[in-house]
Order: structure tokens, then C-alpha cells, then sequence
């Protein structure tokens, strides 16, 4: 990637899909490794349902605008998001497909792309409602943009004490999307 | 020897009622309780906007001048910020019925632990004399020239009756003080609520029915004796929540 | 070293205020400032403190002026609409002299409007929210860190001056997280000898007020008032300076768009465009000296914000039209990408002053 240590991360999909809490953890994981961090999520009807994104930056210097207009690592869960976002990734971004929900590949060739299909991966690992964890395993292990020890222990933070029993089931699924992208 | 005195929760500043208004009474009969349970050290009224708007001079507890209608709200706010102390807020109908309606059905169904004295005389008099939320049908006001017509203006609120409908409070009762009985009985009404309150037992309301001889366009006496004949039918006298009884 | 925390914008604000002392919040539901309501109801039962969900923004700014009249630290939240439905309670705020924070994390208008993030209130806010002559103080945070700092400080500064202050923040502001390091618990408040809290039959009583019929004591009343409003302006005026040294092109921004323009202002830099900024962080009082020299030296300015040029007029007052001030804005929740800025810089560059 161009810029080593900042990254514009741009996580989309629909509502439901846990896209804020995958960006969430991603935020925590900064913080825990003393980044500077913003997180940004889209808000109002769209939560219900509809397109929702979320905005993640990690930097080494002060982040400006928390707004990522221009992505780096882009993660998408939906066909929509994927045509809305595809051209404003930066030339020698990635993009991270969800491949059971899209259809299609994209059609950028100066960004590495990679698909997975978390979503059925998820469903037949018995972890539905964590391709959005699967997704950001690979993300996290391709990209580099926080350590895989920091993930976890951010897992710890973010997921509330009383479900923590679910922390097992986020690690595997971080695990499964990891070994998808490592084969 | 003193037969009767002033008592010591009202100040020494002349009051400035019209002739013959019976605010002068509902405010003797508020610090009459006051002085009673010994309570005008950690009393906080509440005046609104209205005739009594300068109450907050008349009261020698510290007082808190609201905006219109919302005294409600801001004796929330003073007795969430001091539960032990007493608070009590002074509206007329105006105030109460029609501007701050929803703060006086809210405050009531949430039994805030406060007590209201809501002086009910059938006109804006503040203003001089416009159409209230409780003027009778059929009566004539600066604004309700050839009567108050329910077709266009509806019918009178009857506020202890619409609160009765609520779970919370924990008294109500409308009185007036139009004669020495009355007065008597207004008297205990508005000692017991006040007690209600030192005892933790929520909201209260005391209507009081009241004259209002200059909008009225009545004598102070012809206006004592409309109470009885036009307000009280509309407005009947008694008791509509007791939780202790 | 005092813990960094990862929080929203909306939940710094609250649990500032509770450092503050605030313990009585009161509040009514509008996106996009809704966790403000939501944290304080969970923590402020756990600490003794009053969450009330009021019946209106109406009621709930009087409850705010009635815990306020009783000398403590009160608050209320809201956006844009809600605000204005706040100004009748805040006008009685400023004629009683009575301390409180309004916080407005505000969102596109007018009516109705949108939800997304604006700063279209910048003229309610700063002009005086309510009928009447007054000001309230007016801070301005541009980070999570500062929409907790700000928060504490709005405090301090509302009691010291007796006089309501307001959090103007937008949606943006509200909705992100970053890390903060939150405030030490306050310690020292001001004594507050003309609070209502009961006579105790040992003092005349006290009265909360703002009614004054005789023309000459209102007159008085207000002069006094605006006495104290000249010693705000010239004691706690604040913004940060941003690559001011040798700018040519000042932008002035807060909240959102500072940020923004931040990013435009690096790129300028590398196209050898000398921008730099002048970032308010109170409106009222507005940083009008650092402007005002600023006028001496760079070409023009440049005020970007989310409204149809509210600020440009105080940047254009406060520089005594000395400079071109040209205006780089949107409106309606939508926001300027830091290339829009850019453009602006460049177009300045062009023209001149």
C-alpha cells in the first residue's frame, strides 16, 4: 500500500450486518496500540436496514477530517456498497468482498482485491451473524493495520460483559477469515 | 393582646390585587399553612405569569418567578435538585389550563412529591380580561365578546377532573373562598396538601375557585355570589383523589 | 497518566458533565444527540444524580432553570429544533442570571429539516437563543477530547459569569468516537449565595427572576449585564491557531469543518499554497483580536461551515472588512470534502485580496 501507516478504512453493507461493531473493534485495537483514531458511523433511518457505513482511521499523526471520502481498505457486505464505493478507493487500495452477497467482481485493476464469502462461510461454521468478523479477520491480516494480539484483546473491550460467552465465537470467526485469505 | 396577625411567611409589601380580588385571601390562606406546619424556612415557591405573577414578592420564602405556564417544570427541577425542602407552585388558569396544560398533566402523572395552588377564576385578568381555558359558556369576555360559544371555542376544562383520570396524584380537591365557610374549608385543604407533601406522598392540586370582580365587570360582592350561582354547577366543590381516605 | 478511553462524541459530553458535578440532566429524544439521554440514564441513577425524560424540550429547559435556581449544576441536550423550542426557558436563563449548559448537537434546518450534521444555528446560538438582549456563552468543540473539555469548561465559565452557556456541536461531532482522556473530578464550585434553596428563616428570602416593570431597573438590569458580557469577551475568547505563521490564507472553521479544512490546508501546503487556520472554539465570545491581526498580514480568508455564511459576517466584523472574506460552504447535512476547500484556497490564491 502507498501510506504504511495511515489507513482510510471504509466498512458498508446493510444495517443488521455489524458493520459498526467490526469498526469498532478495528477503532479499539488502534487505541490499544496508542494510534490516533477516529470512528465515524453513518446514522439515522439507514441503521434500520438500509446502506449504513462506517468510517475508520488509523494514523501516526492527528487525523484531519474523520470523513474518509477517498478509502484505502474498503470492505464491503452489499452490491450497493460495492457500486457506490468501488471508485473512490485510492489506486493500490483493497477491497474486501463479501462474495456470497456480490455477485460480481469488481472491475478496478489498480486495487488488490479479495474475496470471501463470509457470509456462507458463517452460516456453515455455525458463527451466522459473523461474516462481518470473518471479513474483518482478512482484512486485518492482509492489511496489517493493527496486530492480530490487539484484535483480540479489543474483542475483550468491545463486546459487553454480558455476552461475553460470544468472544469465542468472534475469534473463530476472526480465525476462519484469516486461514481463507492465508490458503 | 393580638387577635390578628399577618402571618410571617408574607412579606410586608403591599399587595397589588384589584378590590375585592380574593387573591389577597389564597395568599393568606398559603402562608397561613406555611406558618402553620412551620415549614417557611425550607419552602420554595413558584409564581407564574398571571395576576400573581409578582407573588414572588409577597411570600417571604424564597420564591422563583416561571415562565408562562411552566411551573410545573421548574418546581421539577428544584425538588429533584432539593427533595427535603418544600415546593409549591402558585397558577393561575391561564397558566395552568391553557399554556401549561402539558406541563400540569405531565408533572401530575409522573406524582411529583409537590403541591399546586391553582386559582381558578374564569378570565385572563393579568391582561385584562381575555377568554380563559375555564371561562363558562356563554360568558363575556374581551375576547369572547357575545359569549363564549363551544362551537367555536369550545367547552371549560375541569382540571380536577381531568387529572383524576390520572394514576399518580395523591390529592385533589376544588374549593373557593367566597364566604367564611368556604374560606374555612380552603383553609384545611390547602394545609392538608402541603402535608401530603412533608409526608412523601406526592402530587397535589388544590383548585381554588376564585372572583374576579374587575373582569367580571361585577361588584366585589355581585362577583362572590357568581361563584356560587355560575362557577360552582360547572365547577362542583369537593374532594376528587384523597389517598389517604 | 490519566487513562485514554475510546467514546463517542455524545457520551464524552455527558460524562464530562457528570465530572463537573453535573447531577441532573434533563432531556427529550432528537437524533442525532439521543446517547446523550441514553448514557445519563444509565450512570446518573447509579451516582444519586436525576435523569428525567421531560413531557417537552419546553419543560425540560425549566426544569433545568429550576435545579439551576437552586444554585447546582444542571443540564439539558438537544438538536437544532429541539433548541429552538428551548429558547423561551434559555432567555428566562439569562435574565435570572442563572448558570446551565444547553447542549445543541445540531443538524440540518430550517423546519423540520434533516438529520445530518450542520452548523446552521450559529446565528440562534451566538446572537442571543431567546427573545431579549443577551448572550450566551458559546463553545465550540472540533474533537471528542474537546467535546468533553468543553463541556467541563462550560461549567466553570457558566457559573463564573452567571450566565447559560451552550455546547455547539453537529452530528458528526455527536457520532464518532475518538480517544479521549476525560476530565479529574471537579472540586472547587463558586459559592452561590443568591441560589433559592430555602431561607431557613435566617436570610431575606432570595428570588429567582427576570420580571423588572419599572423601565429604568430593567434598563439597569441590562446594562449591568452586558458590563459583565464585555469582561467575557475580553477574558475567555478561544481558538488554536493552526500553521498561522506565514499564512496568507487564513481559513476560520469550527467543529466539523475545521477538521475538514485541516486536511485541505496540509494539501495546500504541498502545492506551496500558504493556508493556515484560526479555529474558534468559543463563538460567543468570538476570537475577533487573533483575527483582527491576522487581517494585517495574510491576503484573505476564507470561513468554512455548514451554513449559508453565518460566520463569514462575525470573520467579516471581526476583521473590519479589511480582507476579502470569501465563504466555502454546504448545507442541509451535507459536508465539504477537504478538495472543495482545497478549490477554495486555490480560487483565493487567484483573487487575491
Amino acid at each position: 500500500m502507498a501510506d504504511n501507516t495511515n489507513y482510510e478504512i471504509l466498512i458498508a453493507g446493510f444495517g443488521g450486518q455489524g458493520l459498526l461493531f467490526s469498526g469498532k473493534v478495528l477503532a479499539y485495537a488502534g487505541l490499544l496500540e496508542g494510534r490516533e483514531l477516529s470512528w465515524l458511523p453513518s446514522y439515522g433511518p439507514e441503521m434500520r436496514g438500509g446502506t449504513a457505513n462506517c468510517n475508520v482511521i488509523l494514523s501516526d499523526t492527528p487525523v484531519g477530517s474523520p470523513i474518509v471520502e477517498n478509502p484505502n481498505v474498503l470492505m464491503v457486505m452489499n452490491g450497493p456498497s460495492l457500486d457506490k464505493y468501488e471508485s473512490a478507493v485510492t489506486p493500490g487500495g483493497m477491497i474486501f468482498v463479501d462474495s456470497s452477497l456480490i455477485s460480481r467482481k469488481v472491475m478496478r485493476d489498480d486495487v488488490t482485491v479479495f474475496y470471501v464469502p463470509s457470509t456462507q462461510m458463517a452460516n456453515e461454521k455455525g458463527l451466522s451473524g459473523l461474516a462481518n468478523m470473518i471479513l474483518l479477520g482478512a482484512l486485518v491480516y492482509k492489511t496489517g493495520c493493527v496486530k492480530e494480539e490487539t484484535l483480540a484483546e479489543a474483542l475483550k473491550k468491545v463486546i459487553p460483559a454480558r455476552k461475553a460467552q460470544l468472544f469465542d465465537a468472534n475469534m473463530s470467526a476472526l480465525a476462519l477469515g484469516k486461514e481463507y485469505v492465508q490458503a | 393582646m393580638v387577635v390578628f396577625e399577618k402571618p410571617k411567611s408574607l412579606t410586608d409589601i403591599p399587595m397589588h390585587y384589584c378590590p375585592g380580588c380574593t387573591h389577597g385571601i389564597i395568599h393568606r390562606l398559603v402562608a397561613e399553612a406555611i406558618d402553620t406546619l412551620g415549614i417557611e424556612g425550607k419552602t420554595i415557591g413558584i409564581a407564574p405569569v398571571g395576576c400573581s405573577v409578582m407573588a414572588y414578592d409577597y411570600f417571604a420564602c424564597d420564591m422563583i418567578e416561571a415562565a408562562h405556564g411552566r411551573a410545573p417544570a421548574i418546581a421539577t427541577g428544584v425538588k429533584r435538585s432539593l427533595p427535603e425542602n418544600i415546593v409549591f407552585t402558585y397558577q393561575g388558569d391561564g397558566d395552568l389550563a391553557s399554556i401549561g396544560l402539558c406541563e400540569t398533566v405531565s408533572t401530575a402523572a409522573r406524582g411529583e412529591n409537590i403541591t399546586i395552588i391553582f386559582v381558578n377564576n374564569a378570565i385572563y385578568g393579568m391582561t385584562g380580561g381575555q377568554m380563559a381555558p375555564t371561562s363558562l359558556i356563554g360568558q363575556v369576555t374581551q375576547t369572547s365578546p357575545y359569549g363564549r360559544d363551544p362551537k367555536t371555542a369550545g367547552y371549560p376544562i375541569q382540571i380536577c377532573e381531568l387529572l383524576a383520570t390520572l394514576e399518580a396524584p395523591a390529592y385533589l380537591e376544588r374549593v373557593t373562598v367566597n364566604n367564611v365557610k368556604n374560606i374555612r374549608n380552603a383553609k384545611k385543604a390547602i394545609e392538608k396538601a402541603f402535608r401530603y407533601q412533608l409526608e412523601g406522598k406526592g402530587f397535589s392540586l388544590i383548585e381554588v375557585l376564585s372572583s374576579c370582580p374587575t373582569n367580571w365587570g361585577m361588584t366585589p360582592q355581585k362577583a362572590l355570589e357568581w361563584i356560587d350561582e355560575k362557577m360552582i354547577p360547572q365547577y362542583p366543590l369537593g374532594v376528587f383523589r384523597d389517598k389517604e381516605a | 497518566m490519566p487513562e485514554k478511553v475510546l467514546m463517542k462524541g455524545n457520551e464524552a459530553i455527558a460524562e464530562a458533565a457528570i465530572l463537573a458535578g453535573c447531577r441532573h440532566y434533563f432531556g427529550y429524544p432528537i437524533t442525532p444527540q439521543t446517547e446523550v439521554a441514553a448514557y445519563m440514564s444509565k450512570r446518573m441513577p447509579k451516582i444519586g444524580g436525576t435523569f428525567l425524560q421531560a413531557e417537552s424540550e419546553i419543560a425540560a429547559i425549566n426544569m433545568v432553570y429550576g435545579v439551576a435556581s437552586t444554585g447546582k449544576r444542571a443540564m439539558t441536550s438537544s438538536s437544532s429544533p429541539g433548541i429552538a423550542l428551548k429558547c423561551e426557558g434559555i432567555s428566562y436563563l439569562a435574565g435570572a442570571d442563572l448558570p446551565a449548559l444547553i447542549v445543541n448537537v445540531q443538524r440540518g434546518g430550517p423546519g423540520l429539516g434533516g438529520i445530518q450534521p450542520s452548523q446552521s444555528d450559529y446565528f440562534l446560538a451566538t446572537r442571543g437563543p431567546g427573545h431579549g438582549d443577551f448572550h450566551v456563552l458559546v463553545l465550540a468543540p472540533a474533537s471528542v477530547q474537546e467535546m468533553a473539555d468543553l463541556t467541563f469548561k462550560a461549567f466553570e465559565l457558566a457559573d463564573k459569569y452567571r450566565m447559560p452557556a451552550m455546547l455547539l456541536a453537529d452530528g458528526t461531532m455527536g457520532q464518532m468516537m475518538e480517544p479521549v482522556v476525560l476530565p479529574a473530578p471537579a472540586e472547587h464550585f463558586i459559592e452561590k449565595p443568591w441560589a433559592v434553596t430555602g431561607t431557613e428563616c435566617k436570610r431575606p428570602h432570595n428570588i429567582a427572576n427576570s420580571l423588572f416593570l419599572l423601565p429604568e431597573v430593567l434598563e439597569r438590569m441590562n446594562f449591568e449585564r452586558f458590563e459583565r458580557y464585555a469582561r467575557v469577551e475580553e477574558e475567555e475568547p478561544m481558538w488554536e491557531s493552526f500553521l498561522m505563521e506565514d499564512a496568507e490564507i487564513c481559513l476560520v472553521s469550527f467543529g466539523i469543518t475545521a477538521r475538514v479544512s485541516r486536511n485541505a490546508i496540509v494539501q495546500a501546503r504541498k502545492e506551496g499554497l500558504k493556508a493556515g487556520m484560526i479555529r474558534p472554539k468559543t463563538l460567543w465570545p468570538f476570537p475577533k483580536k487573533p483575527l483582527l491581526e491576522a487581517a494585517g498580514k495574510v491576503k484573505s480568508f476564507i470561513s468554512v461551515e455548514l451554513s449559508m455564511g453565518q460566520m463569514r459576517e462575525d470573520v467579516e466584523l471581526a476583521v473590519r472588512c479589511q480582507k476579502p472574506v470569501y465563504l466555502c460552504n454546504r448545507t442541509g447535512g451535507m459536508i465539504p470534502t477537504p478538495e472543495e476547500v482545497l478549490q477554495s484556497i486555490r480560487k483565493a490564491n487567484e483573487e487575491g485580496g
